[in-house]
């Protein structure tokens, strides 16, 4: 795929208005057959659909968007990287996505804009200093680097931050990741839609699942979809905040629930932010896009929703807490303010996972912070799929974990407050 | 932000309540009774529904009580409030979406 972006190719496009180029990936019409089908055309999902092809040498395979590609969660997440979780199975499988990060773009020929800028997590009382330590040994036990910055050490890594003694919450300290950073998200979804494309994937959009069809014996036969009756045996749900929809077609209800979760941006400025901050006791994280918007997530509604939109306190509550961080940005103006609809889990994991249904896989419950585990989580329900077994990083977070009681209680994993 | 009817003190913005999860789900009389599957059914599986939730909330900055809700989540528009204890009013909500999974039965 080199040659079509050669240094010619970009004079000629300028020349004649940029219509010269082709399509990144086919615009596919669905087949009668596949041997997986992929519901869901986000992040995780298209990446499953890559490692499918690319590492296990499956052919045909469809990936199912009800919208269009980076539409859904996988263009409305604030696009923060890091694998700083507490538990051994979160370090396992959130490290492992971090390391394909690093050389996405190589993999996938396509600048997916990975920036590992660090993420700089802040401590605010006695407690937060007592919680960061703790993630930081937990962190290199597993050998994940986190460290831990002082007062003057946050200022100096981030100036614009305010840690005067004086601030309503003062900084005590932070935990920094080097490795973390940020990614483009739209990239994220359209080099790997590109790539799967490349290796024969259908991407096939505009194209609802509306249901699960299932043989005498209970196995998946082929999915209902607004643009006709699709043969398979292997189905992989990986649809964030409609999975429990998706599932009940095929009778199978889930441990989740799905929120309202909300993010917004700035009008772009000059650099002036180095690194993604995040604080989990006042609840607000922000980093600067490339474009120069400062990027601020906000958290969840209390209620579970399917609008996508959220009440305006919420937001009001995040940019209080910016504020307080950053008297700097306190007359900057908001753009745009958006809401996407989150799986959420009762122990705040995510479930990669087989079903009682076979043939039917289950990827979700992502909750506020999937972006992160975007390659990781494909490459392992990938192989899940293929292999009709879990993968060993992907084993813990099965279904069974919820009749079994061995959660990952990941409850300060998203660092914020769910 | 969603005005919300507490059925004790009448119309409050959602700052008053807190949300307290899905309602009519009641404990199990006696749970060392129950198999695994439906020990995990009480406790973590939940409806979800892409239409009308029956919902608990608790006026904390009010009366303190709790009560139920039916709120439309394609919408968020509550349709009807009532006290702890009453049977979920019937009330027109229009026709659920051909996807909303159904109130799974609980013990």
């Amino acid at each position: 795929m080199g040659g079509e972006h050669s240094v010619f190719a970009l004079i000629k496009g300028g020349l004649t208005g940029h219509r010269s180029w082709a399509r990144q990936w086919r615009d596919a019409a669905p087949k009668a057959a596949y041997d997986v089908v992929i519901i869901g055309g986000g992040g995780h999902g298209l990446a499953t659909a890559y490692y499918l092809a690319k590492r296990h040498g499956l052919t045909k395979i469809a990936v199912l968007e009800r919208g269009w590609i980076g539409g859904g969660n996988t263009g409305r997440n604030t696009t923060i990287i890091r694998s700083n979780y507490l538990y051994d199975e979160s370090a396992a499988l959130y490290d492992y996505a971090l390391k394909l990060w690093e050389d996405l773009s190589q993999e996938l020929n396509y600048n997916v804009m990975f920036s590992p800028r660090g993420v700089l997590m802040l401590a605010h009382s006695v407690h937060d200093v007592q919680s960061a330590q703790r993630h930081i040994h937990a962190n290199r036990v597993n050998g994940v680097d986190n460290e831990w910055l002082t007062t003057a050490e946050v200022k100096a890594f981030c100036p614009p931050l305010n840690t005067s003694p004086d601030a309503r919450y003062p900084v005590l300290g932070g935990a920094l990741q080097r490795r973390g950073g940020t990614a483009r998200h739209d990239a994220v979804a359209w080099g790997y839609a590109r790539a799967a494309s490349a290796l024969g994937v259908d991407i096939i959009q505009k194209c609802e699942a509306t249901g699960v069809r299932r043989d005498a014996s209970g196995a998946i036969e082929g999915v209902e979809t607004s643009r006709g009756f699709i043969k398979t045996r292997k189905i992989g749900v990986v649809a964030a905040g409609h999975t429990s929809l998706v599932m009940q077609m095929a009778g199978q209800s889930m441990p989740l629930e799905s929120y309202p979760l909300q993010a917004l941006v700035s009008e772009p400025v000059k650099p002036v932010l180095p690194c993604v901050v995040m604080s989990n006791t006042v609840h607000g994280y922000i980093s600067q896009s490339d474009k120069g918007e400062l990027v601020i997530g906000a958290g969840t509604d209390q209620y579970i929703s399917y609008g996508q939109r959220g009440s305006f306190h919420v937001i009001e509550e995040t940019l209080a807490a910016i504020c307080e961080m950053f008297p700097i940005f306190s007359r900057m103006r908001m753009l745009r303010s958006w809401g996407g609809i989150v799986d959420v889990t009762p122990d705040r994991s995510p479930i990669i996972s087989k079903t009682p249904v076979k043939g039917l896989y289950v990827n979700c419950g992502w909750g506020t912070g999937g972006f992160k585990a975007t390659p990781g989580s494909g490459a392992v329900f990938a192989a899940t799929i293929a292999n009709d077994d879990p993968h060993p990083i992907a084993a813990p977070y099965a279904l069974e974990r919820f009749r079994t009681g061995r959660l990952i209680d990941e409850a300060a994993a998203a660092a914020v407050a769910h | 932000m969603l005005l919300i009817v507490c059925p004790y003190c009448g119309e409050r913005s959602e700052l008053e309540f807190t949300n307290a999860g899905e309602a009519h789900i009641r404990r199990p009389s006696d749970p060392s009774a129950l198999s695994d599957e439906a020990w995990a059914a009480f406790l973590f599986y939940r409806s979800n529904p892409k239409g009308t939730h029956a919902e608990r909330w608790r006026h904390t900055h009010g009366c303190g009580k709790f009560f139920n809700a039916l709120r439309d989540t394609r919408t968020d528009r509550i349709v009807a409030t009532y006290k702890i204890g009453q049977p979920a009013p019937m009330v027109e909500t229009g026709a659920p979406d051909a996807a909303t999974p159904r109130m799974a039965g609980r013990p």
